[in-house]
């Protein structure tokens, strides 16, 4: 099992949504993050010019089986990459151990709904 | 009913309207105020507009309105306990102008929690607080209003551009002054940006002070017995504030290459602050250009304060109402045309400007030294600022425990 935890552009969330859709990746938890980085924007408030260097984003994390860690990884790369300096990163680390609350299944099987 | 009977009646009606109309500018205030701060100190700005009128109410009532109007000398009123003398216009009930006169006092105390917001204790607002409304702006108010020094040498101020807001102003600059910046607002001596929390609450704030402006500059004739200047005045003051909005904007589009609401926003405000000298005496076309003058004057001083004189007003209070009642006034000097006065623009001479000047420079002196001697009064006593750690994690929590947003 492989956790895999991507650092997104926002108007790009919609795109790597559907990517991961479609193959097979239906549930990952994500939320809004700012960031420090080498990316600036000028801006003006109230007569003071500023420069800032707040970066935002949106982190996406699923565990998922070994098997579909590629396939995941190239639909996010292809979904999220706009060209520009900023695109993202994606981190992949191994899982332990994966328990499902509901039933106290643990391992794979936990991970998705047995058809 | 007789025909003055019906008169005093419906004058009564307009004071009282208008006064009720002044005091929704405390909401204006607040919901301004608290746009264009953070939203860790939200619980504790609003506190300080609620409590500034409140204790206006009873100081104003126990002592400030006989300061003010009171027969005593062209400098000082009169010790009158309890409001009981009548200085209302003739068959106006004493009452009536009592309350109109309180309005106008809570509308200067309330200017100064917009410049020293988000690191100023609260308990040391309120000490302010009753004594701006006790003596300070009744004091001024006497030269001018109430039959003092500067009425009998002719200055003129309608509605209050130093009478109420320089007042307000100067102890702005004094007390933002005496405070110092907030943390974190300048760094290696260059101005940081500590952006508002809700330019939806900063913009109903200003839409709320511009509709009780129509009862601050109006009601100020006590009286409906001459409807033309009523009305004269309701297009001056509205055209003031539209010209103060459209200045601002083409001044800052061009000058930062953006238009940004926040500055339109005061420019909206600067033009209502230099219109009310003169509402009654300028043209229409005269408060247009007043308007457009205060739009571009507005950010300049907010410029001159944060990055020149490095004194940090979150809301633009002194640039506002400082800066511009005093400008306001001066025009009046300037352009003063009807309503028994004539300004230099219409071959009155250098003369009403003068004594524009002279007024202006006295309420100036005055509050500013009224203030240096609060503020470092309170600095050195009881303390007027919180501790860093209060600052850094909000007001809110520490001074009130209670957290304006929850969830």
């Amino acid at each position: 099992m492989k956790k895999i935890e991507a650092i997104i552009r926002r108007s790009q969330f919609e795109e790597v949504t559907e990517a991961l859709h479609e193959v097979g990746i239906d549930f990952f938890t994500y939320w809004d993050v700012t960031g420090v980085g080498n990316e600036k924007s000028g801006a003006v408030y109230r007569a003071v010019v500023y420069e800032t260097r707040l970066i935002e984003r949106r982190t996406i994390s699923f565990v998922c089986r070994d098997k579909f860690v590629d396939a995941a990884t190239s639909a996010i790369v292809k979904a999220a990459r706009t060209g520009e300096l900023g695109d993202g990163k994606i981190f992949i680390s191994t899982i332990d151990e994966s328990v499902r609350i509901r039933t106290g299944e643990k391992g794979p099987e936990s991970l998705y709904i047995k058809e | 009913m007789d025909l003055a009977a019906l008169t005093a009646s419906i004058d009564t009606f307009w004071i009282l309207i208008t006064g009720a109309l002044v005091f929704f500018m405390q909401a204006g205030f607040a919901l301004v105020e608290a746009g264009f701060t953070r939203s860790k100190n939200t619980t504790n700005i609003l506190f300080k507009n609620l409590m500034d009128f409140c204790i206006g109410t009873i100081v104003f009532w126990l002592v400030g309105y006989g300061i003010m109007f009171g027969a005593g000398s062209g400098i000082f009123g009169a010790f009158e306990p309890f409001s009981e003398v009548n200085h209302a216009p003739a068959g106006i009930p004493n009452l009536a102008f009592f309350f109109f006169q309180l309005v106008f006092a809570a509308t200067a105390a309330t200017i100064v929690s917009g410049a020293m917001a988000e690191r100023t204790k609260f308990s040391s607002y309120l000490i302010y607080s009753a004594f701006i409304s006790m003596v300070i702006y009744p004091v001024s108010g006497h030269w001018v209003w109430g039959g003092g020094w500067l009425a009998g040498m002719g200055f003129h101020d309608f509605a209050g551009s130093t009478v109420v807001h320089s007042v307000g102003g100067w102890l702005a600059l004094v007390g933002a002054a005496v405070l110092g910046p907030r943390i974190g607002k300048y760094k290696n001596g260059k101005a940081n940006a500590i952006p508002g929390h809700n330019i939806l609450i900063g913009t109903l704030g200003v839409f709320l002070l511009w509709l009780g402006w129509f009862g601050f500059n109006p009601g100020s004739t006590l009286s409906l017995s001459n409807p033309e200047l009523v009305a004269r005045i309701f297009v001056t003051t509205n055209a003031a504030a539209a010209a103060g909005g459209i200045a601002t904007l083409a001044f800052t589009w061009i000058k930062y290459g953006k238009p940004g609401l926040s500055m339109t926003l005061n420019g909206v405000l600067a033009g209502l602050v230099a219109i009310t000298a003169g509402c009654d005496t300028v043209t229409p076309g005269a408060a247009i250009l007043i308007g457009l003058m205060a739009g571009v004057l507005v950010v300049l001083a907010v410029e001159f304060f944060d990055n020149v004189v490095k004194i940090d007003d979150p809301v633009g209070a002194i640039s506002v109402h400082g800066i511009n009642g005093v400008f306001g006034t001066l025009m009046v000097g300037l352009f003063a045309k009807e309503n028994g006065i004539t300004g230099l623009f219409y071959g009155g001479g250098t003369d009403l400007l003068v004594t524009q000047f002279i007024g202006v420079g006295a309420v100036a002196a005055w509050s500013i030294a009224c203030g240096l001697v609060l503020f470092y009064g309170i600095k050195f006593s009881i303390g007027l600022r919180v501790s860093k750690k209060e600052e850094e994690n909000g007001l809110d929590y520490y001074e009130h425990g209670e957290k304006a947003y929850n969830s």
